[in-house]
């Protein structure tokens, strides 16, 4: 039964894929994409993929459109004229969705136990996880402690992210600091929204927290609880207006925020070095190797989701503050 | 015996949630203007996250998965309805009124 | 179950060529983005439809349990991070495109050539 779920769920994405592509509003297609984040994640979910069913929502369908719908507000709302080569570009896109149509009758049975890639490698973290790392999340334990390099580089990319953003819309040409004084004050006007908001806020971030801390023993980990607690943060900006959320975190600790998490990593790897071991080796963290796994992951995970926070919000007040509102 | 009942309940509750949901969408694409279409979208906003979790939770029974849901229905009813008055403000701010709005006696439609 | 599994795959084609059909013909920067995150969105779809094991579960070991069946959790490990490099490519292009519209004062790609011929 559970099959009539799945053929549902990806009709609707193709619909709302063809939507995104043809609408002409692009504000349309902006909501339209969270639409679409949303139910990739309900996808994702019925394939078994908790973790990544968390992050795409929370990523995907909360911040994502945010940071469209802010730089929309410092662009245009609507396309201006219908697409060019039209034909060419139809053709080329049939062709290759034929070719890849071909391609599938070869690939091996959905969900097949016996398919290569179940063999070798995926059984040897399941079974691993339990001796070396001992946390119930597989996916955290392979994230945090075995692939621990790539979850590194990741935070690297996310750092890049942040530093290009700020690099590009960090210094106000169109107003000045004083001006954001005189700015509209958010929805302060709107009594409901920001009561309603106000309640929310401090449970929002403690949910944050949550996802941050139980990574280890189900669904989270540190860019869930990064995007959650940007999350926060962002609707008190709407809420109460730029220049108090900028009082409560400035810049500088912001900035401060998004080097934090990459240090707290890489000093967690070098620790690792300084103990005798190799980089990133956690097992030299206390005197009981599995706990050293899970103080590291832990630690790591922490730094991963600082400089998340960081980020996600420099970004968004990058977007927020530029423009002449 | 107990089990039926409470399996024919859920049934039931999450039956009606989804009728509830499909009058929502209908309502959403037939009304004629914005207010109206909110008005019928709130539907889903409102009865039907109570019926549908409540038959879920029939489900998952007295365990932790029944107080996370509860927490989570909680989370709905208090903001659905506070997307709609959002955006129904945003709506009269950018200027669009209802279809046969009659300005009150004394004021203007500004 | 055989015709679920070729669904999958060719929704998997069709959100692909749907998203790189918006980078390629549309002229608005905005939309090439948004089809840009069509196309990462399919290919994550991808991985994780060749993750999902029959009968499996998500991979979360429960206590005591030895024999289970669990999905693979490696596509998911690396999707993860794929989503988040995702959206960080994606903040970033944006920032390019409000830039753009800053010193070119429009984001469709013919006006922005035009003002670059001259």
């Amino acid at each position: 039964m559970i099959v009539v779920f799945d053929v549902f769920l990806l009709t609707l994405l193709l619909i709302t894929a063809f939507a995104i592509v043809q609408t002409p509003n692009l504000f349309v297609a902006v909501m339209l994409t969270g639409i679409f984040s949303l139910l990739l994640a309900s996808n994702f979910f019925l394939l078994d993929a908790a973790d990544v069913a968390l992050t795409e929502a929370a990523v995907g369908a909360g911040i994502s459109t945010v940071l469209f719908l802010g730089a929309l507000a410092l662009t245009a709302e609507r396309e201006a004229a219908p697409s060019s080569n039209r034909a060419i570009a139809l053709l080329a896109v049939s062709v290759t969705v034929v070719a890849i149509i071909y391609a599938t009758f070869d690939k091996p049975r959905f969900a097949d136990p016996g398919a290569p890639v179940h063999q070798h490698v995926a059984p040897w973290y399941l079974e691993k996880t339990r001796e070396a790392v001992d946390i119930p999340n597989v996916v955290t334990a392979v994230l945090g402690s075995f692939r621990g390099y790539d979850t590194l580089g990741e935070v690297f990319v996310v750092y890049t992210a942040g530093i290009g953003v700020l690099f590009l819309l960090g210094k106000n040409t169109s107003r000045r600091q004083d001006d954001l004084d005189d700015a509209p004050l958010g929805l302060r006007h709107y009594l409901i929204p920001r009561m309603v908001g106000r309640m929310l806020i401090p449970f929002i971030l403690l949910f944050g927290l949550y996802v941050q801390f139980h990574g280890e023993y189900g669904p989270g980990g540190g860019f869930q609880a990064g995007a959650l607690v940007a999350a926060a943060i962002i609707l008190y900006a709407l809420l109460e207006g730029e220049n108090r959320a900028l009082r409560v975190l400035p810049r500088g600790l912001l900035k401060g925020l998004i080097a934090g998490g990459a240090l707290l990593y890489g000093a967690v790897g070098v620790v690792g070095m300084l103990l005798g071991g190799k980089f990133l080796d956690y097992s030299l963290l206390s005197s009981n190797p599995v706990q050293g796994q899970q103080i590291g992951i832990l630690l790591i995970e922490a730094g991963v989701g600082i400089t998340v926070t960081g980020v996600l919000l420099s970004i968004f007040h990058a977007f927020a503050t530029r423009g002449k509102f | 015996m107990l089990e039926t009942l409470l399996d024919i309940l859920s049934w039931l509750l999450l039956s009606a949630g989804g009728l509830f949901v499909f009058v929502g969408g209908v309502g959403a694409l037939r009304m004629p203007d914005l207010y109206t279409r909110m008005h019928a979208a709130s539907v889903t906003d409102s009865i039907a996250p109570i019926l549908i979790i409540a038959g879920i939770m029939l489900q998952a029974g007295l365990s932790l998965a029944s107080i996370k849901l509860a927490a989570i229905l909680l989370f709905l009813l208090l903001t659905g309805p506070t997307a709609s008055n959002a955006l129904a403000s945003a709506a009269l701010l950018a200027g669009h009124f209802p279809e046969h709005a009659k300005p009150l006696d004394g004021e203007s439609k500004q | 179950m055989e015709l679920l599994g070729l669904y999958y795959y060719w929704v998997f084609a069709i959100l692909l060529m749907t998203g790189f059909y918006a980078v390629i013909a549309k002229l608005n920067l905005i939309k090439k983005l948004l089809g840009l995150s069509l196309f990462q969105a399919a290919v994550f779809l991808l991985y994780i439809t060749m993750g999902k094991v029959e009968g499996g579960t998500a991979p979360i070991l429960a206590r005591g349990s030895a024999e289970q069946l669990f999905s693979n959790p490696l596509p998911q490990v690396l999707i993860l991070t794929a989503i988040v490099v995702g959206i960080s490519t994606t903040a970033l292009g944006l920032g390019i495109v409000v830039r753009i519209k800053e010193e070119y004062g429009s984001i469709e790609e013919h006006e922005i050539l035009e003002i670059d011929r001259q």
